[in-house]
């Protein structure tokens, strides 16, 4: 499965097990317990929607996080 | 009231609001924050990683304890706005969101139309919208009706230093939205210039690059931090109306060699 994480097209590993949700995803980008957000193909989800959220061939995740702004 | 501000249940200790970006190190950073004891402060987000960039930022932020203003910094959708405000209010745990919808790469300018769309979709989601926008009178009629609590035009284009760049503009703003928690936002280069937005009876200044671009950024912030706070005091105390013709301050009956004539 091909999914763009942050702008980069990344490979998930094989022996993830189907169907892929967005907390395993999060897992393997090693950002859990960090402070961070989600979107999912332009749109927010919640924390509380994680584990619910499937992951399909083509998506395109933003994680983010605090930075400096003005 | 002189120099705190209350927006919804929040007093801000300062009417000086301070943007967190492009100091020279941390540490310039949070000597600046120190010294200026701004009301509130300006974060982002941006995309994070297994290295954590972002949770080393935020602790010095959290540190301070101050209120927590995110923007929408580099968004020029409304989509991509409305989305970026749902992701700052999880993280930050706010629903205010200063609203950056930017229309013009080269100027930095907001996009009226967009932003009003944007503003008007956050605040049915919930949000507390401080819309970053351009000095236009029918636009803050707009986003007033909205049902904007806070309007914050720009002095000049973000990161110019120019200043005030219409004054007339800023003025009839205020004249015209007496009730409006009115932020003069971007552009402003000098400490005088913060106290010129303030002696025209705006409630507050938002700034970044006159302190992180400084020499001595700590040094500017607490400069800021004053000419803030001397501007508001004039503005309480009344400043005098200018007159074309000079008028003597000191008396003049009984200066030596006085003597009435007639």
């Amino acid at each position: 499965m091909k999914i763009t994480i942050n702008g980069q097209q990344k490979d998930m590993p094989k022996d993830f097990e189907a169907p892929l949700n967005l907390y395993n995803v999060l897992e393997q980008e090693q950002v859990i317990g960090m402070m961070i957000a989600v979107a999912q193909n332009g749109n927010f989800v919640p924390k509380s929607a994680y584990e619910t959220t499937l992951i399909n061939d083509g998506d395109a995740l933003e994680i983010v996080a605090p930075m400096q702004g003005g | 009231m002189a120099h705190t501000l209350t927006i919804n249940d929040t007093i801000l200790q300062s009417r000086f609001f301070l943007g967190t970006a492009g100091y020279p190190s941390p540490d310039a950073l949070a000597n600046s924050i120190e010294a200026a004891a701004p009301g509130l402060l300006t974060v982002s987000l941006r995309r994070e990683s297994k290295a954590g960039k972002g949770q080393n930022f935020w602790n010095i932020i959290k540190s301070f304890n101050l209120p927590i203003l995110p923007n929408t910094a580099g968004c020029s959708t409304e989509k991509e706005a409305v989305t970026t405000a749902e992701m700052a209010r999880e993280i930050f745990d706010t629903n205010w969101i200063k609203l950056e919808v930017i229309g013009d790469d080269y100027t930095l300018q907001p996009d009226p139309y967009r932003l009003l769309n944007a503003a008007g979709t956050l605040i049915e989601k919930g949000f507390e919208v401080f819309p970053y926008m351009t000095d236009d009178l029918i636009l803050a009629n707009r986003l007033s009706d909205l049902g904007c609590n806070i309007l914050m035009p720009w002095g000049a284009p973000i990161g110019s230093g120019r200043g005030l760049n219409n004054p007339f503009a800023l003025q009839l703003l205020r004249e015209r939205f007496p009730d409006k928690t009115l932020v003069v936002d971007a552009g402003i280069g000098a400490p005088s210039h913060a106290a010129a937005a303030m002696e025209m009876g705006y409630d507050a200044v938002l700034l970044n690059t006159a302190v992180s671009k400084s020499g001595n950024p700590a040094q500017m912030a607490s400069a800021f931090a004053q000419s803030t706070k001397a501007g508001r005091e004039a503005y309480l105390a009344g400043i005098i109306a200018p007159q074309e013709k000079a008028t003597a301050s000191t008396p003049l009956i009984d200066k030596p060699f006085w003597h009435q004539e007639g």
